[in-house]
């Protein structure tokens, strides 16, 4: 299978959008970025480049202060997973996972048993009724995805989702991550400060450049998703994080010394 | 370690009150000025029924005051939480009520309630007093949501009534708690301090009852309804923090 499905049209774009606040001015921008239907682009850069900025547009949780976002995706289709899991601490992690359902209308029951599916496409058969406070991070992080995706979002959006995660739990669930795209192509952008992590998920690296952030280049990654085991050893995958890590250090060093 | 620090206190009040008997008959203290404990004991049987019926009374009245203070709190907060507006419009009326002593407009009360109803006065002040806390504590509790889980109810359109129901007062409940928990003994305090300034038996509280002894110098039975009223108020305190603990373990789960 290829890493995008060939000529989908675009679920949503950013046309030279410019976020700037009233006293720390330009956060963001200008910055184009067009998201094709079923591709996965991975976000990198420096902290407060503005990648997260650029994820809260695409989700139409804010509006820019210059330019335009297009947004195919109709309510509801947009799931976002934020950097912490972001659960309601009184709700199990069932009623947490059934909440966007039923903010949609849909009667509790049917969203109670839609959640406890979602929850066993993400490993948590078992923990439905546990709440947030009994689970581990990464199980939360699990329940928080699992939210994402029971309303079979055609654009999924994570906010640097596996940052707080150890090494062996991030690596599970970008494996998780990748199966459920396999299964639904979502169109997924995902924002990482982690190079190999950007390499090993995306189909399209785009590296930002330090706030505000722009466009400092850009990699495909030549490789089938779900990735081959032991994708992580192969050449394609080194040459992509070795390309990208370039570009950021590069991004970086015209930031050190403007010309 | 652990039984001993349970008993350290009750060792305390032993040696305070073990001393102070001794220091009242070797100096020969006049009982108007200090009773021995022994003494005040003896007052505190001798008067429990009466006492027993005024600590009923004046926690009768802190509880009236509690739950009105809490019914107007909460709609208030609930009130200003909606409205931006008319949430810069009353915070400032709200900490002025606040920061005015209760002692300070407790005669305009009693003039308000008349002669014959002291126990109006009493709830309206105790209220007052009771007020702040629950307000602040609801009003910060309304606006404590996580801002991200905010943006998600933002992401699924959902309405104004499920943000509050669903997000907003759910969030709100460990605020509540606290703001309930303080308020109850500030309650024990207003109705004390209004029944003073009241300044008649009408309503028949504890603090009439330290008065009254006052007035006679005896001394011994001003202790007694001071000890009863220090035993009403931390037990109301222990009752509030209890509950807030049940109440929390099951907000989070644990």
């Amino acid at each position: 299978m290829p890493a995008t499905l060939p000529a989908a049209p675009p679920v949503a774009a950013l046309e030279a959008v410019e976020i700037a606040y009233p006293r720390r001015g330009l956060a963001l921008g200008p910055f184009t970025l067009e998201l094709a239907g079923g591709e996965i682009i991975a976000l990198v850069g420096p902290s407060g480049c503005g990648k997260s900025t650029a994820l809260r547009l695409l989700a139409g949780l804010e509006a820019p202060s210059r330019g335009r976002v297009r947004r195919a995706a109709a309510r509801g289709e947009t799931s976002v997973v934020f950097q912490a899991p972001t659960l309601a601490p009184w709700l199990t992690a069932a009623a947490n996972v059934a909440l966007p359902l039923e903010l949609a209308g849909m009667p509790a029951r049917e969203a109670m048993a839609l959640a406890r599916q979602a929850l066993q496409r993400v490993g948590l058969a078992g923990s439905e009724d546990a709440r947030p406070a009994q689970l581990s991070g990464g199980m939360a992080m699990r329940v928080s995805l699992a939210r994402a995706l029971v309303t079979h979002p055609k654009v999924l959006l994570l906010d640097e989702p596996f940052a707080a995660l150890d090494e062996i739990t991030r690596r599970a669930l970008a494996d998780d991550v990748l199966t459920i795209w396999a299964e639904e192509h979502p169109a997924i952008v995902f924002v990482t400060h982690n190079v190999e992590e950007a390499a090993y998920m995306a189909s399209r690296v785009i590296v930002m450049t330090p706030g505000p952030g722009r466009r400092a280049g850009e990699t495909t990654v030549a490789a089938p998703a779900p990735r081959a085991p032991g994708f992580r050893a192969s050449a394609t995958f080194r040459a992509t994080a070795e390309a990208v890590s370039l570009q950021l250090a590069d991004a970086m060093a015209r930031e050190a010394a403007p010309p | 370690m652990r039984g001993f620090s349970g008993l350290a206190p009750w060792v305390l009040v032993a040696v305070i009150l073990g001393l102070w008997e001794l220091a009242c008959r070797a100096l020969h203290v006049p009982p108007y000025l200090l009773p021995a404990p022994a003494s005040v004991a003896a007052a505190l049987v001798q008067t429990a029924p009466s006492l027993a019926t005024a600590a009923m009374r004046t926690l009768a009245m802190a509880l009236e005051a509690l739950l009105l203070a809490s019914v107007l709190a909460c709609a208030l907060a609930l009130a200003v939480s909606l409205s931006r507006v008319l949430e810069q419009a009353v915070r400032p009326l709200a900490v002025g009520l606040q920061v005015t002593p209760v002692v300070a407009i407790a005669p305009l009360f009693v003039i308000w309630a008349g002669v014959d109803h002291p126990g109006r006065a009493i709830v309206a002040l105790a209220a007052i007093v009771a007020f702040f806390p629950i307000f602040s504590g609801a009003v910060s509790g309304l606006a404590s949501a996580d801002p991200d889980l905010e943006r998600l109810f933002d992401l699924y359109d959902a309405s104004r009534g499920q943000k509050l129901l669903r997000l907003r007062l759910p969030s709100a409940v460990p605020f509540l708690l606290e703001g309930h928990k303080v308020a109850a003994g500030l309650a024990i305090i207003g109705a004390v301090v209004a029944e003073f300034v009241a300044g008649s038996g009408g309503a028949q509280g504890l603090a009439w009852r330290i008065l009254e002894a006052g007035n006679r110098l005896q001394t011994a039975k001003m202790f007694a309804a001071i000890i009863v009223l220090a035993l009403i108020a931390a037990s109301l305190h222990f009752a509030f923090a209890v509950f807030e603990r049940r109440v929390l373990a099951w907000w989070r789960g644990r």
